[in-house]
């Protein structure tokens, strides 16, 4: 669905991307793993259309979308919801931003997840947790087909983080989209993705990309298991020769 | 409850300083014509009230026509300054400047080009009331959340979009804010105007009473400018309360 072909992207001297080739599938849920600085950023906002690559292709359906606004649907580091608005207002943004809000489909998702009572609070008064919830049914109702997730737990503690990437998957694998999701723990990229693309150090180039082999749905206990710890010894392998 | 609390404080403080004050006055026998008592003020206020209400109105329908024009272009320059950088600074230090001028110097300049009407009441409170509205909105639109904004370019939000979305209700709680200092001031700058020449208003009345030395008549006066700022604010701070939602409860 989504290709990336030969993407270079510079900043003045400074090379952050070289030859990033990799696909997004249909459905698929692809992590990103990378250093810190390797241009994770940069590539989706290349793929967001905030900047036009030095060189190369961003493929959507096989069509060009460089420098073209609007393909994808986003959810932030930062919660970044707006506090003004109640939890039903803010995750019709995205829809507002591409036309039309449909406030009957935003409150039918929000009671799937368990936030039906929450409809009128203001962000103010939802905890961390559910912050990145409501971002990501933002995300979710905005309708775009690639789903882009910025290291969106990274600002969780430890406990909150594992509750939500089990949450994440579960309204994930009910209802597939294409998702490219960046992050800097390899047990998170497990956990959640069918493929991992691990990136180089600056200037990023496409180190390897791993295949997730476990089956979904997906519970706590594959944590545990000695082939997930196993594919973890693998990752972290290959990252710790990027920071050598 | 906790603003509740801290009014009733400041009104006990405010009231000891007028038994203060009381006590003063008839213990010292200071005259009446150099500094009255609060009680003889207030009798003298509510003994001139049929003569004063009438001047009363006419200034606060002066203040609140001076302050929605003042405000409006405040508004108007701070988006326009917002929006294009290079106005920004070509004008920005010439309003600063603007403000160095002298409300006091002005006026008769005012009423020299534009006589006794109304128009040159209307630019004294305007000029004395846009300048806090500027401020406070330029720094509302320009301290938008980064991360917010990073985040309606990342959905391709137009510039329209992000500024009506986002923007202009980020700047809301500023904008209030230099709506209330604005509302102290035009209070202030229609007094002024109308010492300089009207029919009817607090200035008017001001005037006589200090022509015909009636000391406490200026007082009353005073209290009720006092008294007409703190509704005004009180009303700005209702509407803030109001339009502006999902923030920190009462800091
Ligand atoms: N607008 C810009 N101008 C100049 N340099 C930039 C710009 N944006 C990013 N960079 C540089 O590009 C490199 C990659 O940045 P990027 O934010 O994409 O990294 P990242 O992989 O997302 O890092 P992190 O994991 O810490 O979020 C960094 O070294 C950064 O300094
Ligand atoms: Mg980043």
């Amino acid at each position: 669905m989504l290709e990336i072909k030969a993407l270079h992207q510079s900043f003045g001297e400074v090379d952050v991307l070289r030859d990033v080739t990799f696909t997004v599938n249909e459905g698929e849920f692809v992590a990103i793993l990378g250093p810190s600085g390797s241009g994770k950023s940069t590539l989706f906002q290349l793929i967001g259309g905030i900047l036009a690559p030095k060189s190369g292709a961003i493929l959507l359906h096989q069509r060009p979308i460089n420098g073209e606004k609007g393909h994808m649907s986003y959810m932030p580091q930062q919660a970044s919801l707006l506090p003004w608005r109640t939890v039903l207002q803010n995750v019709v943004l995205g829809q507002e931003i591409q036309g039309k809000a449909n406030k009957e489909e935003a409150k039918q998702w929000l009671a799937r997840v368990g936030l039906a009572s929450f409809e009128e609070a203001y962000p103010i008064e939802l905890s961390g947790g559910m912050k990145q919830r409501v971002t990501f049914i933002r995300a979710l109702l905005s309708d775009r087909e690639l789903l882009c997730l910025d290291e969106p737990f990274s600002a969780l503690d430890e406990f909150t983080r594992l509750e939500m990437q089990t949450w994440l998957l579960s309204v994930w694998e009910k209802h597939r989209r294409s998702v490219l999701f960046v992050t800097h723990s390899i047990e998170e990229a497990i956990y959640l993705a069918d493929k991992i693309v691990v990136l180089t150090k600056r200037p990023a180039t496409v180190k390897q990309v791993i295949n997730v082999p476990f089956a979904r749905p997906r519970q706590e206990a594959l944590l545990a298991t000695t082939e997930f710890i196993a594919l973890k010894q693998q990752l972290f392998t290959l990252i710790k020769e990027e920071k050598a | 409850m906790k603003l509740w609390q801290r009014g009733g404080a400041a009104t006990l403080f405010l009231l000891a300083l007028f038994i203060l004050w009381e006590v003063i006055v008839r213990w010292q026998e200071i005259p009446m014509w150099l500094l009255p008592a609060p009680s003889a003020i207030v009798t003298e206020g509510f003994q001139s009230l049929p003569d004063f209400i009438p001047h009363i109105l006419a200034t606060i329908e002066l203040t609140l026509v001076g302050l929605c024009i003042g405000a409006s272009i405040g508004f108007i320059i701070a988006l326009m300054l917002h929006r294009l950088p290079i106005v920004n600074r070509m004008i920005y230090p010439l309003l600063i400047l603007s403000q160095n001028v002298p409300t006091i110097v002005l006026a008769p300049l005012l009423i020299i080009w534009f006589g006794f009407g109304l128009l040159p009441k209307l630019i004294i409170i305007s000029l004395v009331c846009f300048f806090p509205i500027v401020v406070a909105t330029m720094d509302g639109l320009k301290n938008t959340d980064p991360a917010l904004k990073h985040y309606m370019q990342m959905m391709g939000a137009t510039k329209g979009q992000t500024f009506w979305k986002l923007e202009l209700p980020y700047a809301l709680p500023s904008l209030f804010s230099g709506l209330k200092i604005a509302a102290t001031y035009s209070v202030m700058g229609a007094v002024i105007s109308e010492w300089l020449g009207a029919k009817k208003g607090i200035g008017v009345f001001m005037t006589y009473a200090q022509s015909s030395f009636r000391i406490d008549r200026v007082f009353v006066a005073i209290f009720t400018i006092m008294l007409l700022s703190m509704a005004l604010f009180a009303v700005i701070q209702l509407l803030e309360r109001t339009l502006v939602k999902g923030r920190a409860k009462e800091v």
